[in-house]
């Protein structure tokens, strides 16, 4: 078999190990510290609700944390919007409007759909409006707090 | 003996580029039609509403990108550099076992029934085939080159990392399915969002490495991709795969650290812009000596769009930019600059390179492809500025008027995306200039390496 032969000759697998040993370490603290939130667990209904936000491609229109498609507004913090709350949500979702589709959510489902929302809610602000901007370009977000979240069901 | 008759054994290329060029037409369509649900709402409402209508787009432009990537794979080895693939039977059980998943892709999405998350929205079993098909290429390319080249040029490691990190961060989209990862919000769309940003630098890898290829191909000069810089670059780009995906987050209430760090590694790609400007400048004069092809031209072009996204990505990884482009139209621009003015015109250029090779007689200067060319990017250059001025508009909505409801924010978006539809039309009209003369060539020459 005719075995092709370059001269270049660098040391490419051994920071390719060094690389992916720091990847895994990385991964670890990312999978575990880096993301962990004050913001009680998603109950049972919570993610029913998200199950359906995914099956009905609720994410293709509306964002969360400003991930998400643009049609429709971002709904992180919808349920504790004093103007909007979740009875505005109950109203909204099986009427349609203009691009969005008419849904036949049932009261359950319409109480996961919202205990999921809520439960996004519960985790942080978008926009989040009290961040602290410095000037050397670095922003310091501003965090919910367990009070906060805990009284946001109540809202 | 035709040209084509010599790719014989190797027809499974030939077939993954056709399939691919079939879904970039598609996803055009579907881009397009898109496009009118914001003009008309009521647009193909009940047909295809917005939510089949988007994710028919996503699955089948990233389909043409993978598509195009594996085929041009495959026939490099095969049929440029003259390798024996280790066994064209699992590139035959990879090809149809794509064909089969893309089928079912469109059959989920158009009956409804999916369940999956942004970009990856159809039913999610279906990823156990999808990571199966990228374990059986990685298998066969690693078993291929491995025992064919020693001390491989850059773009071989590209191609062979790109394959093992795509595997990875497809699985690593789909942690979701576990409760630990389910339960906490922040951990899940984190990790979802770390994904993704790692599976377009995972298919980056294949496609930068095919314009290495390329460009050493039309310059004729085997250097490009030995020696210590395309390696330093190639480590670079590596590195940002793997820990430069955090400006899609930095608003998500993770661990400061996490942001330190892909704040930092971001940063490191003004290098990448720096010699961008340093070798441009030095090869300014020796431009027009260079072949006139469309392959050299579209190679150009994306020299261009990286420059352009380059600039755009940097500063959005700047927290405070973020800050207030996050969550905007600017974040569109910075995905279709990427996904069009860059991958798409990567793929172009390679494969007008392979359709100039497989048939002497294809003119690929004619004055329907040099148009096509030009439509293209001035559409794509038009498409590109709506979208970032709708998202300095919608930025300002955000931030500055907080009193002004959606509904109006949206009807002062109204000019920006018209222009963006107009642009998207007369982008489709270019590709369609430009796929339809390529596939005519692909599909002759399949019809005679099946003959033969």
């Amino acid at each position: 078999m005719k075995i092709k032969k370059y001269e270049n000759k660098h040391h490419n697998r051994v920071i390719i190990s060094v690389l992916v040993f720091t990847f895994v370490i990385y991964n670890y603290f990312v999978y575990s510290s880096g993301t962990e939130t004050l913001a009680p667990k998603l109950s049972i209904e919570a993610i029913d609700g998200q199950v359906l936000w995914q099956e009905n491609n609720c994410w293709t229109c509306h964002q969360l944390y400003g991930l998400g498609g643009y049609l429709g507004p971002d709904l992180t913090n919808i349920t504790s919007n004093p103007q909007k709350g979740e009875n505005y949500i109950k109203g909204f979702i099986n009427s349609g409007v203009k691009s969005m589709p008419k849904y036949n959510f049932t009261d359950e489902e319409k109480n996961q759909i919202i205990a999921f929302l809520r439960a996004v809610d519960q985790t942080g602000y978008f926009p989040n409006y009290k961040a602290n901007l410095q000037p050397n370009g670095w922003v310091e977000i501003d965090y919910k707090s367990t009070d906060s979240t805990a009284q946001q069901p109540n809202k | 003996m035709h040209k084509a008759a010599q790719f014989f054994k190797n027809k499974f290329s030939l077939q993954f580029i056709l399939l691919s060029l079939i879904a970039l037409i598609l996803g055009s369509l579907f881009g397009v039609l898109a496009g009118f649900q914001y003009i008309l709402p009521d647009f193909l409402k009940e047909l295809l509403p917005f939510t089949k209508m988007r994710p028919f787009h996503d699955s089948s432009v990233t389909s043409w990108i993978i598509l195009a990537a594996i085929g041009s794979i495959y026939f490099v080895l095969s049929n440029l550099e003259g390798m024996t693939i280790f066994s064209p039977k699992l590139t035959k059980i990879h090809f149809y076992l794509f064909l089969v998943i893309g089928i079912a892709i469109y059959i989920s999405i158009g009956t409804g029934y999916m369940g999956g998350r942004e970009y990856l929205a159809f039913i999610p079993i279906l990823i156990l085939p999808i990571i199966i098909g990228w374990v059986l290429f990685g298998y066969n390319y690693y078993k291929t080159v491995l025992n064919q080249v020693k001390n491989w040029p850059v773009y071989y490691w590209m191609w062979g990392t790109g394959i093992v990190f795509m595997i990875f961060h497809l699985v690593e989209a789909h942690f979701w399915f576990s409760p630990y990862f389910r339960e906490n919000f922040v951990r899940d769309l984190t990790v979802q969002w770390k994904s993704y940003g790692s599976f377009v630098g995972s298919w980056n890898q294949l496609v930068y490495g095919l314009s290495i290829y390329i460009m050493a191909k039309i310059k004729n000069d085997n250097s490009i991709g030995r020696g210590k810089l395309p390696f330093f670059f190639y480590f670079l780009g590596l590195t940002n795969l793997m820990f430069g995906w955090a400006h899609h987050t930095y608003i998500i209430p993770t661990q400061p650290w996490i942001r330190y760090v892909a704040y930092g590694i971001s940063m490191t790609e003004w290098i990448i812009l720096g010699y961008m400007i340093y070798s441009w400048k030095k090869s300014l004069s020796e431009e027009k000596k260079e072949n006139n092809t469309l392959a050299y031209k579209f190679l150009m072009a994306a020299d261009f769009w990286i420059f352009i996204n380059l600039i755009l990505a940097l500063l959005i990884s700047i927290p405070i930019i973020n800050f207030f482009s996050h969550g905007t139209h600017i974040t569109v621009a910075h995905s279709m600059g990427t996904t069009i003015g860059i991958n798409t015109t990567i793929l172009l250029s390679t494969l007008f390179y392979i359709a100039s090779r497989i048939d002497s007689s294809f003119k690929d200067n004619i004055k329907q492809l040099l148009a096509g060319f030009y439509i293209f990017n001035g559409a794509l250059m038009v498409f590109f500025g709506a979208l970032i001025a709708a998202g300095l508009k919608r930025s300002e909505w955000m931030y500055f008027s907080k009193n002004m409801p959606f509904a109006e924010m949206k009807i002062n978006l109204a000019n920006n995306y018209y222009i963006f539809l107009i642009a998207g039309i007369v982008m489709f009209i270019g590709i369609l200039m430009l796929t339809i003369p390529l596939f005519k060539v692909f599909l002759k020459e399949y019809k005679i390496a099946v003959k033969a």
